[in-house]
């Protein structure tokens, strides 16, 4: 298997996509001239022409609906959003549009279509550009979200997304995308709705998901050196969500920590804390801890920003507390 | 560029049929309209309901001039489009009565009329957010090399949404065969035109794309907005490129049925004047005048149309309910087989 960058990743994803169905089209900010804010589409134009890699004006809230309209008649787009944060103009057009539209058609009009970008936070941009935006997506009937930690994952979940037949958010992470994994030459996608045991361990379940599974498996990594051992269990879809997963990890562990980048109320964390009560109520051995941004707009002073963020020492004493150690 | 007038021995543009058929779709609108403010009353349909009432020269004019693969998005005034289009009056009842026979399986309501069958993209409930998507069908027309336009209806407030600029642009800029479609009534619920936009010819809204044709047409006069229309596919459907009309209506009813008919916005005085000019009057007058149709003929068709009105309340009534099991049905398509 070659190794690659989760950049790379997505980018085989697209072409592979773009050449197998002429109804994929990609649409966004600098998607195509200047080859992706993040250089995730490079290359696409001239290998498609400008018909299928659409520079757009800055109007998320446009380009979204163009999307939408797209998709209602026949073709299949993948909506670039330079972060989610500027998505926010758009959330219109994902969530009374795209979400809705098959319902409220009764059935008629399926939207077969992608909204993907970076989420999350970075390092040192602040308030308005580090925000992480699972749980405000997850909410929403009518979506598939998905949030890919790993290079496989990354183009498996890319070409299931575009693949599919329903409106599928993904979040991707701009600290992901020069970390680097093994994807295989041949086709593949990785199942929607399924989630992943990155690593086993009888002590304790990590449950995570999106740019958090590296800070899981690193917190992993440095347990072990103390003799703890821990599951992690790497959601990958955070809608529909993988109870199966999550409950036989924690059956086997009888403990949980839940890690997830954004903020605590409401969060991810919150819903799989409903999934481990409801379904593993008399397995557990203690109450499941949630690791999670401090609730607060994130700074931008190195410091305060370390310290609001989730991080591999936050994930270590939450395992340590759910096992009485400290 | 104006379109040639082509009057026939009797003075009026079309021909005899043709004329019958305006006038039977805007009788059709209206006789509609009135059973479903009866139906509203009884109980028999629920939440926001928005009579298009006044406006029908409108919806006749602008589609009768399109033909059965071009596309066709509005907002949740969409009765008498979805009729003037060729939904059944049947399935746009039963929509509204909230049973499975409905245009949208009882999901949609009022506001979302739904129909692939006729390319009816759905009647929108956010102000200004389906112009985005117009003209995502006008590029996917584009993407594909078809011939298609998409007519998209919007109220005069949607000209002072960021939705609708982000689409005009788009549409100039990528030449996307889009037809922008201002249905000026004069009031945004209570807010009268001039106390929310800053501009007083709203399609010179058009003004702000280089090369966008923009005018204003008299709505309630349906051969005008025919002629407008001719003008605008010769520009959307011939040269790829958008156009903006503002057509210039009335609504003689409330905003919805929640409201009163003249309001505390506007004069009874103001409603009377526009009466004056109620479309459907103006063209059976026109009709007399010229010896086209007689009150035999009208008094007819107002007899056919209210048995299928009434049919359509019947049909709607006898319809059942959607079942419980549909409520989990189409919130995703089913990608498990
Ligand atoms: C974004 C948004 N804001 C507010 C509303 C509530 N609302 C529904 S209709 C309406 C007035 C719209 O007027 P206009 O566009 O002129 O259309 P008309 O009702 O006259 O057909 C308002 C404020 C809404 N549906 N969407
Ligand atoms: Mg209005």
């Amino acid at each position: 298997m070659a190794i690659i960058t989760y950049r790379e990743a997505l980018n085989q994803a697209l072409r592979e996509e773009m050449s197998r169905d002429d109804r994929v089209f990609l649409m966004g900010e600098e998607v195509g001239v200047y080859n992706g804010a993040y250089k995730v589409s490079k290359g696409l134009l001239e290998e498609f022409g400008e018909m299928r890699v659409v520079d757009t004006p800055i109007t998320e809230l446009g380009f979204a609906g163009v999307g939408v309209g797209a998709a209602m008649v026949g073709l299949r787009p993948v909506i670039e959003f330079m972060t989610w944060n500027f998505a926010l103009l758009a959330i219109d057009q994902v969530v009374n549009a795209a979400a809705k539209m098959l319902y409220m058609s009764g059935g008629q009009y399926p939207m077969p279509m992608v909204f993907r970008g970076p989420n999350g936070a970075a390092l040192q941009l602040s308030a308005q550009h580090s925000q992480a935006f699972e749980s405000w997506l997850a909410h929403i009937p009518g979506l598939k979200v998905v949030t890919p930690g790993t290079p496989y994952d990354a183009k498996g979940l890319l070409k299931a997304a575009i693949r599919d037949d329903n409106p599928v958010v993904m979040l991707e992470g701009e600290m992901l995308y020069n970390t680097k994994g093994e994807v295989p030459e041949e086709d593949y996608i990785v199942p929607i709705g399924k989630a992943d045991l990155k690593r086993e361990g009888g002590d304790c379940s990590i449950i995570t998901n999106g740019k958090m599974v590296l800070v899981a498996m690193n917190a992993a990594d440095q347990l072990a050196k103390e003799g703890i051992h821990v599951d992690v269990v790497d959601l990958r879809t955070v809608r529909p969500m993988d109870v199966d997963a999550i409950t036989a990890s924690v059956r086997k562990t009888n403990r949980a920590v839940v890690l997830e980048e954004g903020w605590e109320i409401a969060g991810i964390g919150a819903q799989v804390v409903d999934y481990v009560q409801r379904e593993c109520f008399d397995d557990l051995d203690a109450p499941v801890v949630r690791v999670h941004q401090a609730d607060v707009p994130m700074p931008y002073a190195k410091t305060l920003e370390k310290t609001a963020k989730p991080d591999v020492a936050k994930t270590i004493a939450a395992v340590k507390k759910v096992l009485y150690l400290n | 560029m104006a379109a040639k007038k082509k009057s026939d021995a009797k003075g009026l543009p079309g021909d005899p049929q043709l004329r019958k058929d305006l006038l039977h779709s805007m009788i059709l609108q209206r006789r509609f309209e009135e059973k479903v403010g009866e139906a509203y009353a009884l109980g028999k349909i629920g939440g926001f309901c928005h009579l298009y009432i006044g406006q029908e020269a409108v919806s006749t004019g602008v589609l009768s001039m399109l033909r059965a693969d071009d596309y066709v998005v509005t907002t949740y005034r969409d009765h008498g489009q979805a009729l003037a289009r060729g939904m059944t009056p049947r399935a746009i009842m039963a929509e509204l009565f909230g049973r499975i026979d409905g245009c949208s399986r009882g999901k949609g309501g009022s506001m979302h009329l739904f129909d692939r069958n006729t390319n009816f993209l759905g009647g929108h409930g956010i102000v200004g957010g389906h112009v985005p998507l117009a003209a995502g069908v006008g590029f996917a027309i584009k993407y594909r090399g078809g011939d298609q336009v998409i007519a998209c209806f919007m109220g005069e407030s949607v000209v002072n949404t960021g939705a609708f600029h982000e689409a005009l642009n788009m549409a100039a800029l990528w030449k996307l065969p889009c037809l922008f479609i201002i249905e000026n009534n004069k009031y945004g619920m209570g807010t009268a035109v001039e106390r929310a936009a800053a501009i007083k010819d709203l399609s010179r809204r058009a003004d702000a794309y280089d090369g966008m044709h923009g005018e204003y047409v008299d709505g309630q006069d349906v051969f005008a907005v025919r002629d407008a229309m001719e003008r605008a596919l010769g520009i959307a459907r011939r040269e790829s490129k958008p156009v903006l009309l503002e057509i210039r209506t009335y609504r003689y009813m409330g905003h919805s049925m929640s409201d009163a008919v003249s309001g505390t916005y506007r004069t009874k005085a103001e409603l009377d004047e526009y009466l004056k000019r109620d479309p459907i009057n103006l063209l059976k007058a026109r009709m007399l005048e010229a010896g086209d149709i007689t009150d035999a003929d009208i008094a007819a068709m107002e007899q056919e149309v209210k048995a299928t009105c009434q049919d359509a309340w019947d049909f709607a009534d006898a319809s059942p309910e959607p079942p419980l099991e549909a409520l989990y049905e189409d919130v995703l398509v089913d990608t498990t087989s």
